[in-house]
């Protein structure tokens, strides 16, 4: 949808200034506008509105796909079986759980990985760039398996590496409790989408201007002040790109759960939740109305991110 | 000059894909009809039958396999959710027995004729009789047999005195993996197989997970999870759990043929795939003679001395489905299907017992199987799991609350499930 833009000084902003009718030039750029971008903005509301929609209906309605004769609209009954229900909580606890930890560790890692990229000599920057990202290149359901096999007790090898570590023996279960469990799915999770979040950061410090840093050096800063001063300030939008979309991604995390634990031992987390209700037992009513609730959350964090760090994102996209 | 260089490549493509697609639509492929075969994973004896019925039909169809996923759950979920959309193009499904209801009560499959009906079921096992049925009537076609049986390992057994050639209980057993220090296989991972336990567990107690399944209002279920033999059943989980070795709560059918197999476990309850997959380990050479030499096998174990045991009944039964356009073709090639001979060979290749009792006193299937005749009485006693429309609600419910079965309360687990089901089958509870 960003085709709508238009370069500053050449769209209708600069042809037709405030009170005063558009001028025919600007018209017809702005219905050229329309033109290229409809066919875009029709397709983005098939495929992306139109399932919220259904789903928004759908929640609705007591709905059981192998029982089609029996539909009966409830109203917000769904929302209120689900809201009141602890497996929701919990799961929604698991999910914030995951996220909190990844995405704090991996901004962490994926700043250190950043720098380290941005610092290397050139020579070996793209060996070490394409050796950072294989993990991110891995699909999430292969790494997971290659986790849950590690882990495993019967071909996982961290037990016999690992068995120095105190609370670590030969014949712990890492899949047989909640915390050991989660600390391996956020582990998988890290492991896989650091090198995506570091990606963002380098480009964001490739934005933070040389004769900053430059005159930060001149008047005597050292390199902590400069980071704190100088470099993080400048890249907010970069790190706030980075932080939104990874929380995103771990919030709707399922693949390594579900093929980790299934579920088991608490450590559900509420894209799960919808695919049980949904697609495990066909309850469509209850299940979309589990995933509007997924959609709300992430729609929240959408706002909470952009209010908090009170960045425009046209302004980080460059367009003003 | 590149770019035009690639816009012709990209026409060219273009105009090939366009074409190839415009091919995919000149109407039916000649030859016979072809009928779509859904199909449990397996070591290719489905796809070998198809083949062939394929060649004895003489023209009259042609039977293809598509392979559902491997858990059971899931190729439910798959199948219910094409016939949901009255998806013509499953002509014949394999399908696990719980599920039989839920697909009948749905409308997916296509009424048994009665003649088909009393072809396919002479002399077939109880257990598939009851599990291929829905309100009395048949809906679906007994194929092969499932059933599990007490495995150990006769090394092991013979040092604590254990008579394993008369019946045993499961509290004898536990105390005999206690004192030789080892270990009693069975699925304590949060799976479809720990509801075949427990149910097995209850049933052998004399007890009934789903009492009255009350299909017009599933609200109206009635549950027997507060009786003295579904505490009993819990009793037990609990009690295995704890001879059950470190990786219990995750441990499925696989986890425990390995486990046994190596070693680590002197006692398993397990289908008799375990038997295939030693026999090749062997002639793989992966395994020593001594210790296929080592396996012994009995009837599951009673949950009170004298009672007899009623073991899981599991396996495949065959649907015809309701918007199939070759409805008669398909039960013709569902008969062809689950012939006797097909069964025996089908047992004898992939180690999937048979429905008909015939085929288990078949020499070659003895020679190859000695433990057939004990997998045959055990499908006589077996049990399925609760005949319900709603069972896989039934059986998450289960799986939910009673995994992991070392931290349940035998007297409280039960009438705490009961109440989940209910409030489920209610919609006022999420699962």
């Amino acid at each position: 949808m960003t085709t709508t833009s238009v370069k500053p000084g050449t769209g209708d902003t600069a042809a037709s200034p405030a009170g005063r009718d558009p001028s025919d030039r600007a018209r017809s750029e702005q219905r050229l506008g329309w033109m290229l971008a409809g066919p875009a903005f029709a397709v983005m509301l098939l495929v992306t509105a139109y399932p919220i929609v259904q789903a928004v209906w759908y929640s609705l309605f007591d709905y059981r796909l192998t029982d089609p004769d029996n539909i009966s609209f409830v109203g917000l009954n769904n929302y209120a079986v689900i809201l009141t229900d602890e497996i929701w909580w919990i799961s929604f606890g698991v999910t914030v759980f995951i996220t909190v930890v990844t995405v704090a560790v991996e901004l962490v890692l994926g700043f250190a990985l950043a720098l380290v990229m941005m610092n290397a000599l050139k020579a070996i920057r793209p060996v070490l760039r394409a050796a950072i990202l294989i993990p991110y290149a891995v699909i999430t359901v292969v790494s997971a398996f290659a986790w849950q096999y590690a882990f495993s007790l019967d071909s996982g090898f961290v037990n016999s590496w690992f068995d120095w570590v105190p609370g670590v023996a030969a014949d712990t279960d890492w899949f047989g409790g909640t915390f050991s469990s989660l600390f391996v799915i956020c582990l998988a999770e890290i492991w896989k989408t650091t090198p995506f979040i570091s990606l963002l950061l380098l480009a964001g410090l490739a934005q933070v201007p040389d004769v900053l840093q430059e005159a930060a050096r001149v008047d005597g800063a050292t390199w902590w002040q400069r980071m704190w001063k100088v470099t993080i300030p400048n890249m907010k939008a970069a790190i706030m790109v980075a932080l939104l979309f990874r929380t995103l991604d771990a919030f709707r995390v399922f693949d390594t759960v579900f093929v980790m634990t299934n579920g088991a031992n608490d450590t559900e987390t509420v894209s799960f939740l919808a695919y049980r209700q949904t697609i495990a037992r066909v309850e469509i009513g209850l299940g979309s109305a589990v995933s509007v609730l997924l959609f709300l959350s992430v729609v929240v964090i959408c706002v909470g991110f952009i209010k908090g760090f009170k960045v425009d994102l046209s302004q980080a996209r460059g367009e003003k | 000059m590149r770019h035009a260089r690639w816009r012709r490549v990209l026409a060219a493509g273009v105009a090939a894909a366009a074409l190839v697609g415009l091919a995919g639509c000149g109407g039916a492929p000649a030859g016979p009809p072809v009928l779509n075969w859904y199909i449990n994973p397996d070591d290719g004896g489905q796809a070998e039958i198809a083949a062939a019925c394929t060649a004895a039909s003489n023209g009259a169809y042609r039977i293809e396999v598509s392979t559902l996923p491997r858990q059971s759950s899931e190729q439910r979920q798959q199948l219910i959710r094409r016939l949901a959309a009255n998806d013509s193009s499953i002509d014949i499904m394999s399908i696990d027995p719980p599920y039989i209801p839920e697909f009948a009560e749905a409308g997916f499959l296509a009424p048994v004729p009665q003649d088909v009906a009393q072809r396919t079921t002479a002399g077939v096992v109880n257990s598939a009789k009851e599990g291929a049925s829905w309100n009395g009537e048949l809906v679906t076609v007994p194929f092969w047999a499932n059933t599990q049986l007490l495995w150990y390992r006769t090394s092991q057994v013979a040092a604590t005195g254990l008579d394993m050639s008369k019946p045993v209980t499961w509290d004898q057993v536990i105390a005999a993996a206690q004192r030789q220090n080892s270990t009693i296989a069975a699925q304590g991972i949060r799976a479809e197989s720990l509801t075949v336990w427990l149910n097995a567990l209850v049933e052998s107690g004399g007890g009934e997970i789903v009492t009255n399944p009350s299909p017009e209002d599933p609200e109206g279920v009635e549950l027997g999870l507060d009786s003295p033999a579904a505490t009993k059943a819990a009793e037990i989980m609990k009690n295995v759990s704890a001879v059950g070795g470190p990786g219990f709560s995750t441990a499925s059918e696989d986890e425990n043929s390995n486990a046994f197999q190596a070693g680590d476990a002197m006692f398993q309850v397990n289908w008799p795939f375990v038997w295939g997959k030693v026999k090749s380990a062997v002639e793989d050479g992966t395994v020593d003679q001594a210790t296929l030499d080592d396996f012994g096998w009995a009837i599951y174990p009673q949950v009170t001395a004298g009672t007899r045991p009623a073991p899981p009944y599991g396996g495949i039964n065959l649907g015809v489905g309701a918007f199939s356009p070759h409805v008669d073709l398909a039960y013709d090639a569902t008969e062809c299907i689950v012939s006797e001979e097909n069964q025996k060979q089908y047992f004898l290749t992939n180690g999937n017992p048979a429905a008909k009792t015939s085929v288990f006193t078949d020499p070659e299937v003895v020679e190859e199987f000695p433990m057939a005749p004990v997998i045959a009485q055990s499908l006589q006693q077996a049990k399925p799991r609760p005949q319900t429309a709603y069972y896989s609600e039934v059986s998450e419910s289960i799986q939910r609350n009673y995994h992991p079965t070392a931290g349940i309360d035998p007297p409280g687990v039960g009438p705490a499930t009961a109440a989940l089901i209910k409030a489920v089958l209610a919609k006022e509870e999420l699962l």
